[in-house]
């Protein structure tokens, strides 16, 4: 099994507000997506909707061959139980623009708490490869700080140790470094570069447009709810094809 | 200071009622608080509206109306109707009302828990109760503390209220004796016992906030 997500024809709105307007995206394993595009484009929510965070309206989304969610002719869109959509989206770990850390557990309980809650692992059994986590993000020493110590690269880079601690297939990234400092954003980003360099699976909604252009092995640009333009990551950066695309890129550079 | 000492025992004993009126009541009027907060923010109108006609129910009657509507007229009431004793018609009634009060303060602080709280907790595969449970109960206590702290001192000097069903808590046991002696002194006395239990609380509130102080959020 080859292609990791699955997205056809994906439909969301709010209310009155069409979000995402039909949206199809397949992610190969291996595949570092980079999801561009303006503010209120839909590329937030069409990543949400790959977990679950949010329920869509009309068309597919698979993982790894399973279906998360799927329409039939009446044009409703059915989402399978609830264990199995736990089960599915429990391949994809997500690290958030505003980190969502557990505040009332240090560094080292915030990774331990899912394996131990949700896969029902002893803490001896989770520790070693928790405190290995941290040190590749080169927090070891934090481990019993509690997260409010952290700067916000610190947090980001926690948040993504603790959902590798789950040991995903894929991993979104919704912002990661919108809410940071600009002098922080290079460390978060780096973590991300080294997990690309092992190959994970990621989709990245991201507004830095180097970093982009740089990791990702694609680049999909959205606008008004739609894919405009989804290419290698350094075709699209150097000779953008689409006009919206190209006044977005000279906008950003 | 002689007299103060003569008569401490049916203080003392008055006190032994309030006491006991006032644990019973915590232990279950707590647990029953969070339960009803977690069902009126259920997405399940209907059991959000039941526990919402509760709370205005035994927040909008007097503590003392009720306990005297347990006492006399429940057991006239079809199918629910029991007689019960003094004691457990003002626990019941003690027990009912601060739910209401508890449940409130709980809501207050489930409600004030970010959604990104539950979203970070739902990535990584957990579930409700567990999210409930692991992440946005141990929060919400932190938070409520001083709520809570609040309401605690207020259940100490209510239970003063069972004096309507004729027990003989601490105030009834003072008032007693200052009609039979004609000194207020038994007065002092008894406020001084309600200042003692209500600084251990103090004492005990702030214990626990030192103690969630640990994080910052």
């Amino acid at each position: 099994m080859n292609t990791m997500i699955s997205a056809q024809d994906v439909h969301k709105r709010f209310g009155a507000l069409e979000v995402l307007k039909g949206v199809s995206l397949d992610v190969a394993k291996g595949e570092v997506i980079a999801v561009i595009g303006p503010s209120g484009s839909g590329k937030s929510t069409f990543l949400r909707c790959l977990n679950h965070l949010e329920t869509i309206d009309r068309g597919r989304v698979e993982i790894e061959g399973d279906a998360l969610v799927s329409t039939d002719e009446s044009g409703i869109a059915r989402y399978v139980a609830e264990p199995e959509i736990r089960r599915i989206c429990s391949r994809m770990g997500m690290v958030f623009q505003h980190f969502n850390l557990f505040p009332h557990l240090t560094v080292l309980d915030n990774i331990v708490e899912a394996p131990i809650t949700v896969k029902g692992m002893a803490r001896d059994e989770i520790l070693p490869k928790a405190e290995r986590l941290l040190a590749k993000v080169g927090l070891l020493d934090k481990r019993n700080v509690y997260p409010s110590r952290l700067s916000g690269g610190q947090k980001q880079r926690v948040a993504i140790a603790r959902a590798l601690a789950m040991e995903p297939d894929i991993m979104l990234f919704d912002e990661p470094t919108s809410a940071l400092d600009p002098e922080l954003t290079g460390e978060v980003l780096r973590t991300i570069r080294e997990l690309a360099e092992e190959r994970m699976t990621m989709l990245v909604v991201t507004h830095e447009m180097a970093f982009a252009r740089e990791v990702a092995s694609r680049a999909v640009f959205m606008d008004g709810g739609e894919i405009v333009e989804a290419r290698p990551a350094r075709e699209l950066f150097a000779s953008p094809e689409h006009p919206r695309t190209r006044a977005f890129l000279e906008n950003m550079l | 200071m002689n007299y103060v000492f003569d008569i401490l025992g049916p203080l003392l004993a008055g006190t032994a009622v309030t006491l006991q009126v006032f644990l019973i009541t915590l232990v279950l009027a707590a647990p029953l608080g969070l339960c009803l907060a977690l069902l009126r923010i259920s997405r399940f109108r209907l059991v959000s509206s039941l526990v919402n006609g509760y709370i205005w129910l035994m927040r909008g009657t007097p503590l003392m109306l009720q306990m005297l509507f347990i006492y006399f007229a429940l057991p006239f009431v079809p199918v629910i109707g029991v007689r019960l004793p003094d004691f457990p018609s003002a626990i019941v009634a003690f027990v009912l009302n601060y739910g209401a009060y508890f449940a409130e303060i709980f809501r207050a602080g489930i409600q004030s828990i970010d959604r990104g709280q539950y979203e970070g907790a739902r990535v990584l595969g957990m579930t409700y109760p567990q999210t409930m449970r692991r992440i946005v109960l141990p929060q919400v206590v932190k938070r409520i503390l001083p709520p809570l702290s609040n309401e605690t001192i207020t259940l100490v000097k209510d239970t003063s209220l069972i004096y309507v069903l004729a027990m003989n808590d601490l105030l009834r046991a003072a008032r007693g004796i200052v009609q039979r002696d004609f000194t207020t002194t038994p007065f002092v006395v008894a406020a001084a016992f309600y200042l003692l239990m209500t600084l251990v609380l103090t004492l005990g509130f702030a214990h626990l906030e030192k103690k969630y102080a640990v994080y910052d959020e």
